[in-house]
């Protein structure tokens, strides 16, 4: 059980790329921190010095207070858990398992125990005579989770563990890990891709781009104040709908009609040179059937406007409306572009989507009032990306 | 239906074909190892009286249980060190990245792919000043040389086919590097080292070239270079029987070899030619 604290750690390679620059973090004891950032970002690279499997080229590390920059893995005291699960295919389960105790020197007994142990707590123990190869992808993950808890290392370090798992997979396992992250109360570094993951799982998040920490801090606080652009793109599933918008006298005009400037808005634009054009962020749920939310508060006085239903897609719970915006709102913005990486948009017209109730009673090719709530908006500098409206 | 069938026919025997020229040179030996000193020139493919006496006359020959002898033991050598500087080797080329790689493999294809006759004569001088000439490490040497490169190439392939996780695993999980070779790399690759040490012995075993040049008595003669000082009882028989009796013996354990370890020697051959 340890702290793991990274002072300015960079990784440089020898043809002059910068993976990770200036990584200052300090992960506290029985800590869940997640980092996460679209490919390339340097999360794999960061968590590779942290093991040891690569050399950190500027800055220090220390787990425990101790110095590890010089220390090979073995002398660090982690476990790691990686995404194609290395399993060795010639050893058994439960010599997979006991494979860092027989390196270790203990006893027969003492290993044969800790063994029953792991496999106990994973759920794995009628498997311990079978090999990798007769395993299924959960079963295999599994017996590379206990093969990391066997020795009871100071640190976890998980590399996409569930990104070979299929979705319900996915979200079994999830659970478990938190749930054995827990039980166990051993410091977690986990390195993930999907935001999902991110919020589910994490005290921390770490959001990295191009090898550079974007926000970090607790799921809910990167979800309700990005700090820019890339952080409210990349966070939350679906993610922001973003609208060009230029700043008139009479509000905000974007392709939803004007949106008027409230207080927060102008302190927000004040504080920032009034510039002429802002991007505006609205989340997915800050929507509503403006048919139902009448019902709900005849009294409310939050904005409207009718769009045309695209794509429905009903979820049980709620309801997904795909509203095409035309071409007129296309955003061009190298942060979404990398906040979306690997998502198929269409980048010559704009859609927005909109979270409803299940009540609702939009449909497919049809028009819908949609209401929403200003407070609710967010406002981006277009070319910096920063949030305007974060600290006001 | 018929096209099919008549497809089927055709490569029957273009199959059939292939079968019968690799063959003949064989059967046609065996049979020689089968006549009677004074029927070999009779004209006739098939021995009339079959007989053991080529097989019993050359294990009564001295020179020839000798060559057999250093044709073990220099190959045996051969291919052990071979196997371990090249496991090494391959290890490094597959895994590491370090300046001079490419001159290491460009190298050892140069040597794979030079003229070993126009090595002979340069050996020969070199080794006689050496006190090599005439001795077991006179061939072993040279062995080892011409297998490198075979060893290092097929077994770069296994090693390439093994996940760089499983390593990286065991780092982690608390082994030193040569830990994690030994207890985890090295068993992965094991049915690799076994093609690739069949293939390296076979290769020594068929050499008659340097084997031939560079010795001059049985001290260090191989069993191929061997046979060709063959001679009959007297000046004027022929020992063809006897040469080719010899021929059947050394080609056996090579056929067993072959027979046994078929399918891990093609696939030892083509590993790597295609991604699977």
């Amino acid at each position: 059980m340890a702290e793991i604290v990274l002072d300015g750690v960079t990784k440089r390679y020898p043809d002059g790329t910068t993976a990770v620059s200036e990584l200052d973090l300090k992960i506290a004891d029985k800590e869940f921190i997640i980092l996460v950032g679209p490919s390339g970002c340097g999360k794999s690279t960061t968590l590779n010095m942290i093991a040891g499997l690569e050399d950190i080229s500027a800055g220090e590390l220390t787990i425990g207070g101790a110095r590890m920059n010089e220390k090979a893995p073995r002398d660090r005291d982690i476990a790691m858990v990686f995404q194609s699960y290395a399993l060795y295919p010639h050893m058994t389960v439960a010599e997979n398992i006991a494979f860092p105790l027989r390196l270790a020197k203990v006893g027969k007994a003492e290993s044969k125990r800790k063994v029953q142990e792991a496999a106990h707590l994973l759920d794995i123990e009628q498997f311990l005579d079978r090999r990798p190869a007769h395993l299924s992808g959960g079963q295999r993950q599994r017996v590379a989770m206990g093969r990391a808890i066997v020795r009871d290392p100071k640190a976890f370090l998980m590399d996409e563990p569930l990104s070979n798992l299929d979705a319900k997979l996915r979200v079994q396992m999830r659970t478990m890990i938190s749930r054995l992250q827990k039980h166990l109360g051993t410091t977690t570094v986990y390195v993930t891709h999907d935001q999902t993951e991110a919020m589910t799982l994490g005290d921390r998040i770490v959001l990295m781009r191009k090898g550079v920490v974007q926000q970090m801090g607790p799921p809910e606080e990167l979800y309700e104040h990005p700090h820019n652009l890339f952080v409210a793109g990349f966070i939350g599933s679906p993610s922001m709908n973003f609208l060009n918008a230029d700043v008139t006298s009479d509000g905000l005009q974007t392709v939803l009609g004007p949106i008027p400037v409230s207080d927060r808005m102008r302190r927000a634009l004040e504080a920032n040179n009034a510039p002429a054009q802002v991007i505006v962020g609205i989340r997915p749920e800050a929507f509503g059937d403006a048919r139902l939310v009448r019902e709900r508060r005849p009294e409310g006085h939050d904005l409207t406007f009718t769009g045309h239903v695209d794509v429905l897609e009903s979820l049980g719970a709620e309801k997904f409306a795909y509203i095409d915006l035309g071409s007129s709102g296309a955003i061009e913005s190298e942060h979404l572009a990398e906040a979306f990486q690997g998502n198929v948009t269409d980048q010559s017209r704009s859609q927005l989507i909109a979270r409803l109730d299940p009540m609702s009673r939009a449909r497919r090719g049809e028009n819908i009032e949609l209401d929403y709530d200003p407070d609710a908006i967010d406002l981006f500098e277009p070319e910096t990306g920063v949030n305007l409206s974060e600290r006001v | 239906m018929s096209r099919h069938r008549d497809r089927t026919a055709g490569w029957a025997v273009v199959d059939l074909v292939v079968v019968v020229c690799a063959l003949i040179p064989v059967v046609w030996i065996a049979a020689l190892s089968f006549k009677a000193p004074s029927t070999i020139s009779d004209g006739r493919f098939w021995p009339t009286t079959w007989t053991w006496s080529n097989y019993a006359g050359i294990f009564k020959n001295d020179d020839f249980v000798r060559g057999l002898i250093n044709s073990i033991g220099i190959g045996v050598i051969s291919t052990l060190i071979a196997i371990v500087i090249g496991t090494m080797a391959a290890y490094a080329v597959a895994r590491l990245e370090f300046p001079g790689k490419s001159l290491v493999l460009g190298i050892s294809l140069l040597i794979a792919m030079f003229p070993q006759i126009s090595l002979v004569t340069p050996l020969f001088q070199i080794e006689r000043g050496l006190g090599l000439f005439n001795t077991w490490p006179g061939l072993i040497l040279p062995y080892i040389t011409f297998a490198l490169p075979l060893t290092i190439y097929t077994l770069s392939t296994f090693f390439r086919e093994i996940p760089w996780d499983l390593e990286k695993a065991a780092k982690m999980d608390g082994a030193t590097p040569f830990q994690a070779f030994r207890l985890v790399i090295a068993p992965l690759a094991a049915p690799g080292v076994v093609t690739t040490a069949i293939l390296a012995f076979i290769l020594c075993w068929n050499d008659f070239l340097f084997s031939i040049s560079l010795t001059s008595s049985s001290a260090a003669r191989t069993a191929p270079a061997t046979i060709s000082f063959f001679s009959g009882s007297s000046q004027f028989e022929d020992p063809a029987g006897s040469i080719a009796a010899a021929a059947i013996v050394i080609t056996i354990p090579i056929v067993l070899f072959v027979l046994l370890f078929q399918r891990r020697i093609v696939s030892g051959l083509t590993s790597g030619a295609v991604k699977g």
